[in-house]
């Protein structure tokens, strides 16, 4: 069976850097990529009556949105030589990708780092740090 | 509901000791010409009949003889499923492939938004004040029959909604009583009673849930802060403009913000509340005591134990919106499989408003032992002065508290009102642009005027909203109870389960 890596995408400078890293080691263990593009959401945020009304309309246009970022990088893919697939889902980036991983009993995300090192990376917490710590599967960081 | 501490005005004995934010020149002007038209309309829907020496508003027992009503027909269901309704709003059933769609604990909290408010805080002030400690067990018994009516009426909002293509939804009482009775052969009398609560609605969107909100929290304000004394068109207008950014403008952060800050208040309140109680643990057992005595013999009340009843069950009616119809405007939103979940979510309503938040509000005013028969000092005056008592200072963030309640439920309202005017006159920007306009300018009107009689007609219309929507409750009732068979044979066989 052929190995699957999964790859965190939001259209990024990083989230390309990560891509290329990971286009260039799937060709090499002969994997396949599942680009996943994650739209930060929480079930306990509040809503005003009117936005729940428009909230079905709204999750889909957020979902096309994010198809139309991550599908073409994900046909290149394909067009380059390297077997490919992506989705968009909403929920908190670190237990999307990792849910995702073990469903697709993938070998390894891969993501990239944006650099946010300094204090406002420290305040709000890191997706690297919270996936190296919930994934259960290897994670590489692509700085 | 905010407005519980005016009530229905002058004719009625709970307005004592409040005040509106103003009462002279051109308010009384106005007053007196509209007097003589609102006030039949009022003296009818709150008629009241003496019980005892005390006057027992009629539709205060509509409301509760309909949630006994519902209790019963459903089996208790607001005991037997409410493991099952916190089940819901943990997210236990909640498919997330589905992840990114309103779930269950947004619409219970959006919901609550619209219905927690001044009426936990002054409302509760006023019950006790006039029932004595005994009023607080009716309450609470009020709070929880009133779980059966909001699981009925929101069962019934979700099932009747309209989806409409573009992917948004309109949903309540009025889509439910129109649609549902025309399934019956009684599209006549669905329409009628569907335009009967759409105005009732429109009337109270813009009095309850806007005007008497500018106005209370403009009295609350100019009470901390001398500059705004006598400038209730200057607060109205600040208020008008910040709830135009949001309603007309679409700008959401500032919706999100309150939206937070809004539980958080609630949570420093009942914080509060748990401290003052867990300070005074020793005087617990004598005040649970007082509510149990109180309710059935009580001493220094007008009208013994009947008059403790009126009173509980008056402020558990104002407080939760059991049985008005509003916050099936607001669940009708929700993705679900089934409509049922979304009555076992909203059956916790009254419970955390009514049977958690006011009963809080209770126990602090007896065990602080602030309450004084005959002083005077009721509504949102003796609360605050039963949190001062053990809390220095307290008094301004329930200052805080009010104005930001206000605005969350004017926000709430806005879209009841919106939903109601544009069932009547048809969906589309610019009729929904009046609407919202003559919104904003009711916030000024309300904060700037001492429109009394205005104030009871608009509560007069939302408790009118009760009276349509129950009547449908009633004939609708055998459809929910089907649903909910329904529900418990998909639940039985697998077909819906639990995802964690």
């Amino acid at each position: 069976m052929t190995d699957t890596f999964i790859v965190g995408f939001d259209g990024s400078d990083a989230a390309q850097r990560a891509v290329d890293f990971a286009a260039a080691r799937a060709k090499l263990a002969n994997a396949k990529l599942h680009l996943v593009q994650v739209l930060e959401w929480s079930p306990y945020s509040f809503h005003t009556p009117e936005e729940l009304a428009e909230r079905h309309k709204r999750r889909e246009q957020e979902l096309d949105r994010a198809q139309g970022i991550v599908q073409p990088v994900t046909d290149k893919l394909n067009a380059s030589g390297v077997e490919a697939t992506c989705e968009a889902r909403h929920g908190n980036t670190a237990e999307v990708l990792s849910a995702i991983a073990a469903d697709k009993t993938a070998v390894q995300i891969i993501i990239g780092r944006a650099g946010a090192s300094g204090f406002a990376g420290r305040l709000l917490g890191s997706l690297p740090i919270t996936l190296a710590q919930a994934s259960t599967v290897p994670v590489t960081i692509v700085p | 509901m905010l407005k519980a501490i005016v009530g229905a005005g002058a004719s009625l004995p709970f307005m004592t000791g409040l005040a509106y934010a103003q009462s002279d020149g051109i308010d009384k002007a106005i007053s007196d010409a509209i007097a003589p038209i609102v006030n039949p309309i009022v003296s009818t829907v709150f008629y009241s009949v003496p019980i005892f020496g005390t006057n027992f508003p009629l539709i205060v027992g509509w409301l509760v003889v309909a949630a006994l009503v519902f209790t019963f027909y459903f089996g208790f269901i607001q005991f037997r499923g409410f493991k099952h309704s916190v089940e819901l709003v943990r997210g236990d059933y909640f498919d997330p492939k589905d992840a990114g769609e309103v779930t269950p604990f947004q619409a219970l909290a959006t919901a609550l938004s619209g219905t927690v408010g001044l009426g936990n805080i002054a409302g509760v002030g006023v019950a006790v004040y006039l029932g004595g400690p005994g009023a607080t067990f009716w309450m609470i018994l009020a709070g929880l029959l009133g779980m059966a009516s909001k699981f009925t009426e929101c069962v019934l909002g979700v099932r009747y909604r309209n989806e409409y293509e573009d992917g948004t939804v309109s949903g309540g009482p009025m889509y439910y009583l129109s649609k549902g009775l025309s399934e019956d052969g009684k599209a006549t009398l669905g329409k009628f009673l569907a335009i009967f609560f759409s105005i009732c609605c429109i009337g109270g969107a813009l009095g309850g849930g806007n005007m008497f909100q500018a106005n209370q929290s403009f009295a609350q304000i100019s009470s901390i802060i001398p500059f705004f004394e006598g400038k209730g068109w200057l607060f109205g207008l600040i208020m008008a403009a910040v709830v135009g950014i949001v309603i007309i403008g679409g700008i959401k952060s500032i919706a999100r913000v309150t939206e937070k800050v809004v539980p958080g208040m609630a949570i420093i309140y009942v914080g509060a509340a748990l401290v003052i109680i867990i300070m005074n643990i020793g005087e617990v057992p004598a005040a649970v005591n007082a509510i149990i005595t109180g309710a059935f013999a009580p001493t220094a009340v007008a009208g013994g134990a009947i008059g403790a009843l009126i009173q509980g069950f008056k402020r558990a009616a104002f407080s939760n919106e059991a049985g008005i119809g509003s916050a099936s405007i607001a669940h009708s939103a929700v993705v679900t499989k089934h409509p049922v979940t979304e009555g076992y979510v909203a059956l916790l309503e009254p419970f955390i408003d009514t049977v958690i938040i006011c009963t809080m509000t209770s126990l602090v005013i007896i065990i602080t032992g602030s309450w004084v028969p005959d002083s005077g000092v009721t509504g949102i005056a003796l609360t605050s002065k039963a949190f001062e008592a053990d809390i220095a200072g307290f008094g301004y963030i329930l200052a805080i508290a009010a104005v930001l309640f206000a605005f969350s439920t004017m926000i709430s309202w806005s879209y009841y009102g919106l939903k109601a005017w544009t069932y009547m006159f048809g969906e589309g920007k610019t009729k929904e642009l009046v609407f919202k306009s003559i919104f904003c300018v009711f916030v000024v009107i309300g904060a700037s005027m001492s429109l009394g009689p205005v104030i009871d007609f608009s509560d007069a219309m939302i408790f009118a909203m009760a009276i349509a929507n129950i009547i449908g409750l009633y004939m609708l009732m055998p459809k929910v109870k089907a649903l909910l068979a329904d529900y418990h044979e998909r639940l039985a066989s697998g077909e819906l389960k639990k995802v964690k």
